[in-house]
């Protein structure tokens, strides 16, 4: 036989290890599906209403600043990670309609304007969080007692907004908060659903333990400094969806350890600072997007050494 | 387990990569490969500068005659790999640097004439100059892949003190196992040619590195160091099997703890750093006088019966996959050496090189590049602790400056960023343009 064919010339290297992005995104995806499960048992079908107006808007939107831009859509994830991130941040009143402007402010204007994947500056989810409560602030703040209270319906305090659970160590309230029988935004109520999907996404090395461990530690330690209940803390409010799944995100989170670090530190400061001393009872998502904003700053000062690098004598002379 | 103290304790790297090795040569002893009816001999086989031709057209050369060299201080000689009548010139791509460089074409006489060898009688008296200048004549050239010709990095300069020699057996590219099947059946041989570069440059220490995916080796070699009585000289590292775990920066930080600089060489930390098959090709230049003609070559992936052989250079890539059973199914890529670092072919009528330690045939699909998400993954495995994804976004832009400040230079290609981006970014190939291009602007010396 006579080998003749038309042969593939290509750089090296020609292996590739097959960890693709939709690959991480579909991972992502996985770990959230447990705090999704946990929203719809505690929130009833109106959660998943909220998650799939936002997932579906999420990613037309996407197709459509596609198309407007001439580039090609590719079905990698991203749009649903984003669009499920943003459901879960949802009040569980909140009319969809506004679901729908946060999705496509995300995609739109947050992710898409800057350049699309990789380009965006600030987590989608959480910035469009964040213009949802400036453009609807009584939507965005109505909180209603999950079903397993059997309180159905009825308006109540998040924890974070009654002023009486800050200095009190109550280990029923822990369980309920753990376990994610409390008022608050779909998805972050239920810790234990939000470690084991973090704690999946760590195990799989899809995420660095850095960010998490840190803001998480930070928070433990500075809230046990201004003497009160750290526990309540770390299960309060958003600090646990955001610590394992916003501030983990990779575009918008630094890429060098040392930046990491610094990163997951910075945000424990001021998260406790914005919960104790700000005017809103939550500072979970200002930290973030704050932070955001220094990440190419810190990349550029934390980079590691590089191998070989002295001073040579011929240098100096 | 490990009385003799030969072997010291496993070291690892927290860079690199554990990559799919697919050794499915591994226990495939080295068969030789058939004379092919004509050689191509690259006059370009080596690091550094171009020979020139020796022999014209119409000539009738023997095996092992020195056919091209060049008064160039970097330089090696080649010679012929069989006996014949030299038919004319050609071209051929040099894969390191895909330029293209003259090659000797002879035609077989199917008769495999040797010049006159000339073995040393007593290579114990040699002169370390004598030495040298057989490994010159014939024309060693590093077998690891960089062909770097052997008798400089044996000479280093007066001011650079040697105190370690380090013996490169990891072999962590996939698929390869020649290094491996070369220390199992010549590794008489390659401890022979350890001992002569020992008296070249008498070094306080000697570490024969291996992977340790390679235990058989690493027993085998142990076997004839203390067989040699050198168990107290001789000591062999056991490495992690991970890419690129036989890089000569990443030895001298794994086993001595010492980094070279940047821009500099593995001497500028004290350390000499050969192949396996280099030593092995050391001990037949300087004891049996013979050149450097053959290698052995992994012939391996899609073909129907992978195989290690003993190939003379110059044969085409055509001869020794048809010796393999030819190509199966539907496999559309042929590589020259290693799946991480070597060169895909558009023809199969290159020629075999001293460089060349496999060839690999592989079904591969272009990946449509994306966007880099800033996932951090190319840091994480970089030996040489840069920021891959900024050097390939500068290359990219243009911004060559940023990238020698962000230094570039340290690179040393291994690939590994490449391999692991979720994005199919070609950082490496944006990091040797970037090379290349500061390269040419660089004032000249």
């Amino acid at each position: 036989m006579k080998l003749q064919r038309a042969f593939l010339v290509s750089p090296s290297p020609h292996l590739w290890r097959g960890i693709s992005i939709s690959r991480i995104m579909y991972l992502v995806v996985l770990a959230l599906l447990l705090p999704t499960g946990a929203a719809i048992y505690f929130f009833g079908l109106r959660a998943l209403a909220i998650l799939a107006v936002s997932v579906a808007v999420s990613l037309l939107t996407e197709y459509l600043c596609k198309k407007m831009r001439r580039r090609a859509f590719v079905m990698d994830g991203s749009a649903v990670v984003t669009g499920m991130l943003l459901g879960l941040t949802m009040p569980p009143t909140v009319p969809l309609w506004m679901v729908a402007v946060g999705a496509v402010f995300a995609i739109a204007i947050v992710k898409e304007a800057f350049g699309g994947l990789g380009h965006n500056i600030f987590n989608p989810a959480l910035a469009a969080r964040a213009f949802m409560a400036v453009s609807f602030p009584l939507p965005m703040t109505t909180w209603v007692a999950p079903r397993g209270l059997g309180l159905d319906g009825l308006t109540s305090a998040t924890p974070l907004s009654g002023d009486s659970v800050w200095q009190q160590f109550d280990p029923a309230a822990h369980q309920a908060m753990f376990l994610g029988n409390t008022s608050g935004s779909l998805g972050e109520t239920s810790a234990l659903a939000l470690l084991i999907g973090g704690c999946l996404l760590l195990g799989l090395r899809m995420i660095d333990w850095r960010i998490p461990v840190f803001y998480i530690g930070v928070v433990a330690v500075f809230t046990l400094a201004l003497g009160q209940d750290p526990i309540f803390h770390i299960l309060a409010g958003g600090l646990m969806i955001c610590a394992f799944f916003m501030a983990t995100d990779y575009v918008t989170s630094p890429l060098t350890n040392r930046g990491k670090i610094i990163f997951g530190i910075s945000l424990g400061v001021l998260t406790v600072l914005i919960r104790q001393f700000g005017g809103m009872p939550e500072g979970v998502l200002y930290s973030i997007l704050i932070m955001n904003a220094f990440t190419p700053l810190i990349d550029r000062y934390t980079g590691e050494k590089p191998y070989g690098l002295v001073k040579r004598a011929k240098d100096a002379g | 387990m490990n009385k003799s103290g030969v072997i010291l304790k496993k070291k690892s790297s927290p860079h690199g990569v554990k990559v799919p090795e697919r050794k499915l040569t591994a226990g495939r002893p080295i068969e030789r490969a058939p004379l092919p009816e004509k050689a191509v001999i690259s006059l370009h086989q080596n690091l550094g500068a171009p020979g020139e031709a020796l022999v014209r057209r119409g000539d009738r050369v023997l095996t092992g005659q020195r056919i091209g060299d060049s008064d160039k201080f970097v330089s090696a000689p080649v010679h012929a790999t069989l006996s014949g009548e030299v038919t004319g010139t050609t071209m051929v791509i040099n894969p390191p640097t895909a330029q293209p460089v003259e090659a000797l074409v002879i035609g077989s006489d199917g008769t495999d004439e040797w010049v006159q060898l000339e073995p040393a009688d007593r290579p114990e008296d040699l002169s370390a100059e004598e030495i040298l200048d057989r490994i010159r004549q014939a024309g060693i050239v590093g077998l690891g892949g960089a062909a770097f010709p052997s008798h400089i990095k044996l000479a280093p300069p007066k001011k650079a003190t040697i105190d370690t020699i380090i013996l490169n057996g990891c072999e962590c590219e996939p698929y390869a196992t020649s290094d491996h099947r070369v220390m199992l059946e010549y590794g008489d041989r390659v401890l022979s040619g350890l001992n002569i570069i020992r008296r070249l440059l008498s070094p306080q220490s000697v570490y024969i590195a291996i992977e340790d995916n390679k235990e058989d080796a690493i027993a085998h070699m142990e076997d004839l160091i203390i067989g040699m009585g050198l168990e107290e000289t001789i000591k062999i590292v056991p490495l992690e099997s991970k890419y690129p775990m036989g890089a000569e920066r990443v030895l001298t930080k794994l086993l001595l703890n010492r980094e070279v600089p940047i821009g500099g060489l593995p001497l500028d930390v004290g350390a000499v750093i050969h192949n396996v098959g280099t030593t092995k090709a050391i001990h037949e230049a300087v004891v049996e006088g013979r050149p450097l003609i053959e290698r052995v070559v992994t012939v391996t992936g899609a073909v129907k019966d992978p195989k290690n052989l003993m190939v003379r250079f110059g044969t085409p890539l055509r001869t020794l996959i048809e010796f393999c059973g030819g190509i199966v199914g539907s496999a559309n890529k042929v590589i020259l050496g290693g799946p991480m670092m070597g060169f895909a072919q558009f023809d199969l009528d290159f020629p075999t090189v001293k460089g060349t330690n496999s060839v690999i045939v592989k079904d591969d699909s272009a990946l449509a590049e994306q966007q880099c998400i800033r996932c951090g993954r190319c840091i994480e495995v970089c030996p040489m602790r840069l920021m891959p994804t900024a050097l390939a976004r500068y290359a990219q832009a243009g911004h060559y400056d940023l990238c020698k400040e962000a230094y570039v230079d340290n690179c040393f290609e291994c690939g590994v960023c490449t391999y692991a981006c979720p994005a199919n970014i070609p950082i490496v190939q944006h990091i040797k343009v970037a090379k290349r291009e500061l390269a040419r602007r660089a004032p000249r010396k």
